[in-house]
């Protein structure tokens, strides 16, 4: 008898089943945790309260993001975030775990430096206690997000208590158009199914147009999963990933790279295999998108105009897009090309790999960051600043204008010295614009990083494919 | 180890009926420099329910005076939105809050909430509506909370059923540790690193 036909998601969910008792959910095996400085402080606690290891160091890796400063050194902190960056330090040191630290030349973005150290490989279960984590499913693995409790568990158990999500396919199909990028699918892809859309549900992203992004584009989109309410996003493992991932520090070697090429061929879903839902996006129609509220699914085509609350029927829809606007101190009905903009980021999990820098450095070649705007750029991890450096990026960025910084999460969570100003308005890259995300008071537009080099030039919200040659 | 418990509850609310709101606007993150879980609930809402120069803004819900001693949150569809900080219930706990009445809860905030004690109800829009009339009508309404039932009613209200996963609901009534538990699989785990080594 053949075996029914399963999605990507059902037979990595199957392959790391470690137990499950009538009622209760499935326990879950971890094949990789991922640690920061800002999530891990009280789970470490909890271990330390029990008089507990951590299990399985072997596979714990953690690095410094959130918290440090990207003016470079532990000094640039204040008071708190030295506090908890010197505890992950003696944390790490205390259980035996991996930790790129300070003075790492490897130290990057959670979600950057897994994937470019070889951590990240298909088939796995990878966790962190952050919600980008869904990131690393754009190499076909199972990646999440969770809390702190929960980071305590995985640390103490190397296992996590898990409820079966449903799945759901967003299939793209065509080809996009010059100046539309991974960022543009996946705002609108938000647009179409807003930030609840997803929730209870693992994304599978599939079609053709998916199938042609380059591994960096699909970590953009995956990483925008959680933006949509889905804890995890997919992309099927094919020869593009394993090119991506051969040679890399910890990827397998020889005979066991041969093995696991083998066992990872047998991950993409089934044909047959059924989706819980099913989503549609063709991006052959696609423009650059921009957000113009306060959460990622308030996105629109560069060139439409805002939406009216009045034209929505739905009482609390309507509330909440008159909120989003009047924070945003947008007019209804208006152009969102042409807003003025005050600071211009480049960076974060989103959008801040080698790729990232090199086609925005591309468009801002020759170019100017207008007199009103100030940019920063903050590649995602120090390897990446490195070869961004050796090939003359950060020339292009100074040059232009631009600050070019440290690695680090930077502007994105604000949490670390670099933010706006109240009433600012930033084109950022990142992947949320939530009210206060970037500083408190601030504005943000997420937009691609194409999108962000024209606003940069333009000093007002502009459309890249006026910069293509 | 003992771990958060719930099994009923009688108490006030507090109604934020703001769609979407995410984690980032329960504890913003420059909040989360902390490496315990105290002083949050200070923190709670803290660019909503502050002004600029640091004083409370009495428009805000949780600042009017009969807020003062509420129990419950009614809050808007898909509440604990974005980031996966735990930051988030502990910010709520920590004001002094319990439970959570929304028609959606974002998938991370729910499984938080629930380790913490702070029990999140969905129930249906309609049902959130009349929730929130009642409120209206009455700032003292005493809503009811009983887990083991799986309901919750307020006057002119009769029990509604909400859904809870088994395994969440007999932890929070029974006091389970949900570490402790998961300990008890470690041959399962040591079997399963054996047969994948």
């Amino acid at each position: 008898m053949s075996q029914s036909p399963k999605t990507l998601f059902q037979k990595i969910w199957d392959a790391h089943v470690v137990a499950e008792e009538p009622g209760a959910p499935a326990v879950l095996y971890i094949d990789l945790h991922l640690v920061h400085e800002v999530t891990s402080p009280q789970a470490f606690a909890v271990l330390k309260e029990r008089g507990l290891k951590v299990r399985r160091p072997d596979r714990t890796v953690a690095t410094m993001d959130h918290s440090i400063p990207t003016r470079g050194g532990y000094e640039a902190a204040d008071e708190m975030g030295r506090i908890q960056l010197r505890l992950l330090e003696s944390n790490c040191q205390a259980h035996g775990i991996r930790m790129y630290g300070l003075d790492s030349v490897q130290r990057g973005i959670v979600h950057v430096i897994g994937p470019e150290q070889g951590f990240t490989q298909p088939g796995m279960t990878i966790v962190c206690g952050d919600s980008h984590t869904s990131t690393h499913g754009a190499f076909g693995s199972l990646g999440f997000g969770i809390g702190t409790s929960e980071v305590g568990h995985v640390l103490a158990t190397q296992c996590l208590l898990q409820r079966k999500p449903r799945t759901c396919e967003v299939r793209v199909d065509g080809q996009l158009r010059p100046g539309v990028t991974a960022k543009d699918i996946i705002l609108a892809v938000l647009a179409k199914i807003g930030v609840g859309g997803g929730t209870g549900h693992v994304f599978e992203y599939t079609g053709s147009a998916i199938r042609s992004l380059d591994m960096e584009g699909r970590m953009t989109v995956c990483n925008m999963s959680i933006e949509g309410g889905a804890r995890a996003g997919m992309v099927a493992p094919d020869d593009r990933t394993f090119q991506f991932v051969a040679g890399r520090e910890f990827a397998p070697k020889g005979a066991a790279w041969d093995r696991a090429v083998a066992r990872w061929r047998q991950l993409p879903t089934d044909p047959g295999a059924t989706f819980d839902k099913t989503v549609t996006l063709d991006a052959s129609r696609l423009e650059p998108m921009v957000t113009f509220g306060t959460n990622p699914g308030q996105g629109v085509a560069i060139t439409q105009p805002l939406p009216t609350p009045a034209s929505l029927s739905d009482p609390n829809e309507r509330a909440g897009l008159e909120k989003s606007l009047a924070y945003m101190k947008f007019e209804p009905g208006k152009p969102i090309l042409g807003q003025p903009v005050d600071v211009v980021f480049l960076g974060s999990c989103t959008n801040s790999r080698l790729v990232d820098l090199r086609a925005a450095a591309q468009l801002l070649r020759g170019r100017k960051v207008a007199a009103n705007v100030r940019m920063m750029v903050v590649p995602g991890s120090q390897s990446v600043k490195q070869a961004a450096e050796s090939e003359g990026l950060d020339r292009v960025f100074k040059e232009a204008g631009a600050d070019w910084r440290e690695a680090g999460c930077s502007m994105c969570i604000a949490m670390n010295g670099d933010q706006l100003s109240p009433g600012q308005l930033a084109v950022s890259t990142s992947n949320r614009n939530f009210e206060g995300r970037q500083g408190k008071g601030g504005r943000t537009v997420l937009a691609s990083p194409l999108t962000a080099v024209a606003a940069a030039v333009a000093g007002r919200i502009a459309d890249p494919r006026a910069l293509l040659s | 180890m003992s771990a958060p418990k719930f099994t009923t509850l009688t108490a006030r609310c507090v109604v934020l009926p703001v769609m979407d709101v995410d984690t980032d606007q329960i504890i913003p993150a420059r909040f989360l420099k902390v490496t315990d879980k105290k002083g949050l609930g200070e923190k709670l809402f803290c660019d909503w329910r502050y002004r600029d120069d640091g004083s409370p803004n009495p428009d805000f819900v949780l600042n009017r005076p009969e807020s003062q001693g509420a129990r419950i949150l009614v809050a808007g569809h898909n509440f604990g939105c974005g980031s996966s900080r735990e930051h988030a219930p502990w910010a709520l706990v920590g004001w002094g809050l319990q439970a959570v009445i929304s028609t959606l809860f974002a998938d991370i905030f729910k499984g938080n909430s629930l380790k913490n004690g702070l029990l999140p109800i969905e129930i249906a829009p309609a049902a959130h509506a009349a929730l929130v009339a009642a409120r209206t009508q009455n700032p003292q309404l005493p809503v009811t909370v009983d887990l083991h039932a799986q309901t919750v009613a307020w006057p002119g209200q009769a029990p509604l059923q909400f859904p809870i996963d088994p395994f969440s609901r007999t932890c929070l009534l029974e006091g389970v540790d949900e570490l402790g538990y998961l300990q008890k699989f470690t041959p399962q785990a040591e079997a399963y690193e054996a047969a994948h080594a």
